[in-house]
């Protein structure tokens, strides 16, 4: 596997050593204590007790596998500093305003794995911190929340979908792991590669296209479970010209990928539905006007995809919206980084993310303090869902079910 | 190979002034743990293209090494020796690739879950170094300079909020010669403190005319290199088998020849420039990335006492809309994103700056290119503080020592 890392010369680990003020989990305390503050100041949230009065089920009245799921991870997360602390809650109106207010939040989601934008949504995938190459085309090694689900609740593929990225993300659907087989996982489609493909010789959008910005000069082979072209007609019930046509009115591949997910809801209905956004990470660029755009995006398109939520009438009180960054970025004062533009110091800031759940059933307004781990969503929805995450690592989020 | 095995003739493939440095330390070599010693190496290999600060650390540190007695080095060491290495690792030619190695080690860390145990390693390394080696002061104050929004006419919100609480913010600088005023601040620090690339000039558009005691970088001169590289990188990225790894170890290699540098010149200002757009990221796509990450590696490679970064209007991102309508092809800029994004960078040009010795005396100003803001720090004014006094730029630096 690769990834990056900030070995350099005896004089920057000096330097990183006298940027270090405090300890990793004073950091982290202080990180998670300012998180809840801005949210209590900003969104009016209140710090949630420990214990539910009843079970999900109880309180809802919707049965486990009636249940539906929307996961959005940011791929490129967005630090406090641009989003809930007060210099930046001007980026983010539509989470801090309409969305922490109905949801409950963990300010302290650690991801304890590698902070690489594939293997870490595998990761959040599988609730195991896998360890494959970030940059290659290949499964998660440990079954996939799509592969349990559908094993477990005898789903059919139109059940589950995902929506992703770049080429990179084309094997997240399913595992290599023995006791699932091929088509067992989620169908995954890649709206950049499908526009790509409608688009073929016109325009100049190969720099918007572009796979990845963590890699931008490079996009693996594609292979495994993924959608073709033709088949947004005879799947989607979408033409091409129409995909081509309403992608002319768009300004960016999260707005792409919203759309594909609108579509999926209204032809499918999926039980479970993962996307992943991930506009933000421009910032790989290091231009810092664009990371800010991204973040504002991303901002509004969350809220979309939660009206879309309350407005199709296949989910409208019976489904959860997770959202989560994958992870963060680095730190201002990390030497061994460059600030937002990258996550490879693998200090607190960039480990450390947050999380909100919104649906029937979620308590609103209130905000949990503990550390959550990243690999803790599988076996979470596991719960939620009726099925059994057997090999995640993780534990489920009882503040939630 | 193990570094107790080290024999003279491994190092033949290094430069000359890196080979003669090397031979000087082998038996300091053979003392080093295998997960610290390529990282050592990684350095001693670019002795001949080092700045003569960078030379003067890296023999400093290796005289260390040399001074310490087998328990010290065990003492120093022994959290090194406890990283666990894979056996590919161990069979990589990390005399001869000590860059490669460091690559993989890192994927290594990142996967088996040691980066964590390695990053205290190297911050205990660090501060045990500092101890030993004292740090350098500089001869005079350091001074460093941004200039900003080069081709803005309103500024589209409130400029250097993050600065302005560290010094004193002038809202009537008089900005006519201002940037004249400026270079000629640059021109006679480096004559009254001549010292090789002790003085530098970097601009992310055409450079103007400066002193010849000044190291210069700029975006429009780099527009060759520029060129040359990313074509490079097509044809490579076109070919069967070639990942991220192996396109970063293929761009490491690169010679200032082959990406259309004019052979002669100064190679040790050729391979920085040419690291700059290997190892830096948007360097080659972004004049705003270029300026901050070339002002950042002249800092924490150089350690100069001047340097003068003047930020220009970065290439437009277009939004997807328009790349997909094809049209005549021009370059459209950014200047108002551009801004946003230098505003961000000459904070980042600051932080890099007090990363250095003597950074209780350093002077920073950054100026809105032709307007009437500006915000200088410096031990001799005040915090936090508004001016409102119509004053030349001359007139601030003047306050400022």
């Amino acid at each position: 596997m690769s990834s990056h890392t900030s070995l350099r010369t005896a004089k920057d680990r000096a330097r990183l050593a006298s940027a270090k003020g405090s300890t990793p989990q004073e950091l982290a305390r202080h990180l998670v204590w300012t998180r809840r503050e801005f949210l209590r100041g900003a969104a009016g949230v209140a710090l949630g007790s420990s214990l539910l009065p009843s079970s999900l089920i109880a309180r809802t009245g919707i049965s486990a596998r009636k249940r539906k799921v929307v996961v959005v991870t940011f791929g490129g997360g967005a630090r406090d500093q641009e989003t809930f602390a007060p210099e930046g809650q001007e980026n983010v109106p539509h989470l801090l305003r309409e969305l922490a207010p109905q949801s409950t939040f963990f300010t302290q989601v650690v991801n304890r794995g590698i902070l690489g934008h594939y293997v870490a949504t595998a990761s959040l995938a599988t609730g195991v911190y896998e360890t494959i190459n970030n940059f290659a085309s290949l499964p998660p090694e440990s079954p996939t929340v799509f592969e349990y689900f559908r094993k477990d609740l005898k789903r059919p593929a139109s059940d589950v979908w995902v929506v992703a990225p770049s080429n990179g993300f084309n094997r997240i659907g399913e595992s290599s792991h023995r006791s699932f087989g091929p088509g067992s996982g989620a169908r995954v489609i890649l709206p950049k590669y499908l526009l790509g493909a409608a688009t073929s010789g016109l325009g100049d959008y190969g720099h918007l296209l572009r796979d990845s910005y963590e890699t931008p000069l490079y996009a693996p082979e594609l292979s495994g479970n993924i959608f073709e072209l033709e088949q947004l007609e005879t799947i989607l019930k979408l033409s091409v010209e129409d995909f081509r046509a309403h992608a002319l009115t768009l300004s960016s591949p999260d707005e792409l990928s919203v759309y594909i997910v609108r579509q999926l809801m209204r032809q499918f209905a999926p039980s479970l539905l993962w996307v992943t956004l991930h506009d933000i990470d421009i910032a790989h660029a290091g231009a810092y006007s664009l990371y800010i755009e991204g973040i504002r995006r991303t901002d509004r398109l969350s809220a979309e995809i939660w009206k879309a939520i309350q407005s199709e009438p296949e989910y409208a009180g019976k489904c959860t919206l997770f959202i989560l960054p994958d992870f963060g970025r680095d730190s201002d004062e990390d030497a061994g980084g460059n600030g937002f533009q990258h996550h490879r110091t693998g200090d607190v800031i960039s480990r450390t993310t947050w999380m909100m759940a919104l649906g029937p059933g979620i308590r609103e307004g209130v905000v949990y303090d503990r550390p959550v781990d990243s690999i803790d969503l599988v076996p979470t929805l596991g719960s939620m869902m009726g099925f059994t995450a057997s090999l995640s690592r993780g534990k489920p989020i009882t503040e939630i079910l | 190979m193990h570094p107790e095995d080290l024999k003279p003739e491994q190092f033949s493939g290094y430069p000359p002034e890196a080979r003669k440095l090397a031979l000087d330390y082998l038996e300091t070599f053979r003392r080093l743990p295998l997960s610290f010693l390529p990282s050592l190496l990684r350095e001693v290999i670019e002795f001949d293209f080092k700045f003569p600060v960078e030379r003067r650390h890296l023999e400093k540190e290796l005289g260390n090494l040399r001074s310490l007695s087998h328990e010290d080095l065990r003492a120093w060491f022994r959290e090194f020796t406890e990283i666990r290495l894979s056996e590919s690792l161990e069979k990589l030619n990390w005399i001869a690739s000590p860059a490669q190695f460091v690559e993989q080690l890192s994927a290594h860390l990142w996967a088996t879950h040691q980066m964590d145990a390695f990053r205290h390693a190297a911050l205990g390394y660090a501060d045990k170094l500092r101890a030993a080696v004292a740090p350098e002061p500089p001869t005079s104050p350091r001074l460093g300079i941004a200039v900003i929004g080069q081709g803005v006419d309103v500024a589209p919100g409130p400029l250097f909020r993050k600065l302005r609480t560290y010094g004193a913010y002038f809202s009537a600088v008089n900005p006519e010669n201002g940037l004249r005023q400026l270079l000629e601040v640059v021109a006679a620090r480096a004559n009254s403190n001549p010292a090789p690339y002790g003085h530098w000039y970097i601009d992310g558009g055409e450079p103007l005319p400066h002193a010849s005691g000044v190291t210069s970088v700029s975006y429009q001169a780099m527009e060759p290199v520029r060129a040359a590289l990313l074509a490079r990188i097509h044809a490579e990225t076109q070919k069967t088998g070639m990942g991220p790894e192996a396109l970063r170890t293929l761009m490491a290699r690169l010679r200032p020849v082959e990406l259309s540098m004019a052979p002669g010149g100064d190679p040790v200002l050729n391979r920085f420039q040419i690291k700059l757009l290997t190892e830096g990221s948007g360097t080659q796509i972004f004049s705003t990335s270029f300026v901050e990450w070339a002002a950042r590696e002249a800092l924490r490679r150089a350690e100069p006492l001047t340097v003068l970064a003047r930020f220009a209007p970065r290439q437009r991102q277009k939004p997807m809309h328009e790349l997909l309508s094809p049209g005549p092809e021009q370059v459209a800029l950014d200047p108002v994103g551009s801004l946003v994004d230098a505003d961000m960078g000459a904070y980042y040009n600051w932080m890099n700056q007090q990363r250095l010795p003597g950074s209780e005396k350093s002077l920073f100003l950054v100026w809105f290119e032709n307007h009437k803001e500006a915000v200088a720090i410096s031990p001799a004014l005040p915090r936090g503080t508004v001016s409102t006094e119509t004053i030349d730029l001359r007139g601030i630096l003047s306050w400022m020592t």
